[in-house]
């Protein structure tokens, strides 16, 4: 019963995202541009499902997941850049403005998409990897974790934002008009987009929950309940906690892969320290160690953001503030588990009713048989 | 099997343990009691390499334990359980004991484990011995406190560990409860070295079927059975002078 209404969830999903909504922009009712709106979405679920692992399932409190994404970002947005420049021109813009006369020895590789493509998981994988290593031996957990990676946001915002960084400083990366020969401003490359993400979504949903059913991921919950208990059970728990910190920072990468065809811009806004609590913020509004939680979340919120910056431009923060006050005081599971709540009461109720009906029919047999 | 040499250990300063010898043979149950601060906790975390002593030498089974991590050290063979009983809240008592179990317990092993009948049948097993076999589908953390005792007792077992650390198991117990986990202790000490830091006379009267050891300011006063302890005038003066003070602390 409850695997059946869990399926019935995501053919909801699916069937909401994949059918509707394309069917609804074959006919007109649905602008591209919407669409290519929640094609950006689902980039930003996908981040959240790394959060979920990281946070939710281990305890871990990443706040620098946003720079994350912006890696994955600023990878293919660096092969567009290079594969996007004008006609008679050597080097980006933004580089001859700064009297750049030859091409950084780091751009290099970006020139062909197979390179920038794996170069846009490797390096988050690899800077996950280090920065684990180096946290996680020390011993470093709880709040302590949370306030180095928001150094590390911070710092890498700055980084990013320099222009000798050779990365476009505060404007970013802009400008691209073709990836891989496709027209972005055609309709055909921007539902293309869209599939793709919704798919990505779908297939890391897919690998996530195999993961957190695996004894890996009962693992990894062990570590979020009792560390040591963990640790004097024989499991090496920082090298699991590299590992889920590798997987999601990856993840968060491949969300902005995809994320930045269809936003066109990548600039280190994205990455600041307000950008990754964002993220936090929409796991938790969504609903903690829930991977539909994480989904729900970031969608959700991004949603709620596009509908008050343009009704009530000023409120958004208030709204958003309020939600997660909210979330806190009364929804310790999140909008996911406020589903569940509602669907449990709906169940004992109904149970409750059915006992009455058969007490009374009870009630009836004794009457006829008295 | 488990040999301690002028081991000593300072916290900022403070004496909390300097014991010159401290030995234990193959299947023995040690009880070791002493007041509050006597360093008993310490000792064990220093034999499972949570606290790291200033000199001296633990031998088990010929080997160093001192430099080791805690991992190599549950894996030669050393399970702890703790004072508070520690369970992973968040998972069923299945999935607890299944962490427990003896398999390889690096990443891409547990990554890709598949459950295998004999490990079912030595959850079973184990859950049948501490009495969970009723509760292997609940989630640990809505166990009651007895139980969450018994299911830490049984991710230690599962390890297959050859010496057993138990810190304080009938702590907050009832006395059904106690009596139960005295027999289990007894029982484990059967296959296990086992050693015991009790606070409450009773549990460890039941317990102390070999020999206990009296542990005050950090050092071994004395070392007997139970009935000599017990008759012991230093002990006396030190820690049973107050027997009411113990049991009270057990109930509260």
């Amino acid at each position: 019963m409850k695997t059946l209404i869990q399926k019935k969830y995501h053919l909801v999903f699916i069937g909401l995202f994949l059918i509707l909504m394309p069917l609804g922009n074959l006919l007109g009712f649905v602008e591209t541009n919407t669409m290519t709106l929640w094609g950006r979405y689902f980039c930003f679920a996908i981040a959240a499902i790394g959060i979920d692992l990281i946070w939710g399932y281990t305890g871990v409190l990443s706040m620098t997941q946003a720079f994350f994404f912006c890696l994955g970002a600023y990878g293919i947005g660096m092969y567009m850049t290079l594969s996007n420049l004008p006609d008679g021109h050597q080097l980006p813009a933004f580089m001859e403005w700064n009297q750049v006369t030859e091409l950084p020895a780091f751009w290099a590789p970006f020139s062909s998409f197979p390179l920038a493509f794996i170069l846009s998981l490797l390096v988050p994988a690899l800077f996950s990897l280090i920065f684990g290593f180096f946290v996680f031996r020390s011993r470093i957990q709880g709040v302590y974790f949370a306030i180095i990676t928001q150094a590390l946001a911070l710092a890498m915002f700055l980084l990013f934002s320099r222009n000798e960084t050779m990365l476009g400083g505060t404007n970013g990366l802009t400008d691209f008009k073709y990836l891989l020969g496709f027209d972005l401003r055609e309709t055909s490359t921007k539902l293309g987009l869209y599939f793709l993400s919704f798919i990505v979504l779908c297939l890391i949903y897919i690998y996530s929950s195999f993961l957190t059913k695996s004894k890996f991921g009962k693992g990894l919950v062990a570590i979020r309940d009792s560390e040591s208990r963990m640790r004097f059970t024989g499991y090496g728990v920082s090298a699991y906690k590299i590992t889920i910190f590798m997987i999601g920072s990856v993840i968060a990468a491949i969300g902005g892969m995809l994320y930045l065809p269809q936003t066109g811009i990548i600039t280190p806004g994205r990455m600041d320290v307000q950008a990754s609590i964002e993220m936090i913020v929409w796991v938790a509004l969504g609903g903690r160690s829930n991977l539909k939680g994480a989904v729900l979340g970031a969608i959700v919120v991004n949603l709620l953001y596009s509908i008050f910056t343009s009704i009530l431009p000023g409120g958004w923060l208030y709204v958003l503030g309020g939600l997660f006050v909210i979330t806190v005081l009364y929804l310790d599971k999140g909008m996911i588990g406020l589903f569940q709540q509602i669907q449990d009461y709906i169940k004992t109720f109904f149970a409750s009713n059915k006992n009455k009906n058969e007490e009374e029919m009870e009630n009836e047999v004794i009457n006829v048989s008295a | 099997m488990l040999s301690v040499k002028n081991l000593s250990v300072a916290f900022g300063g403070v004496q909390a343990l300097k014991l010159d010898q401290f030995d234990l043979k193959e299947n023995e149950l040690r009880v070791v009691i002493g007041p509050n601060g006597a360093g008993k906790s310490t000792f064990m975390d220093i034999i499972c390499g949570k606290t790291k002593p200033d000199e001296g030498s633990i031998l088990f089974k010929g080997e160093e334990l001192i430099g080791r991590s805690e991992v190599k050290i549950t894996e030669m063979g050393v399970g702890r359980k703790f004072q508070k009983p520690t369970v992973f809240t968040g998972l069923s008592v299945f999935d607890n004991m299944l962490l427990g179990l003896k398999v390889k317990k690096d990443i891409i092993s547990t990554f890709f484990y598949k459950t295998k009948k004999e490990h079912l049948d030595k959850i079973h097993e184990i859950a049948l011995k501490v009495g969970l076999q009723d509760d292997l589908d609940k989630i640990a953390g809505s166990l009651s406190h007895g139980k969450k005792q018994w299911l830490e007792i049984a991710i230690v077992l599962l390890q297959d560990p050859e010496l057993m650390l138990i810190d304080e198991p009938a702590a907050g117990m009832s006395d059904s409860e106690a009596e139960k986990t005295g027999n289990l202790l007894c029982e484990l000490s059967n296959s296990h070295s086992v050693i015991v830091i009790e606070h409450d006379m009773k549990f460890v009267e039941q317990i102390a079927i070999d020999q206990v050891s009296v542990l005050v300011r950090g050092s071994i006063l004395t070392q007997g059975t139970f009935q000599e302890v017990k008759n012991d005038q230093q002990v006396i003066d030190c820690y049973l002078g107050a027997p009411d003070s113990a049991q009270a602390q057990r109930s509260a």
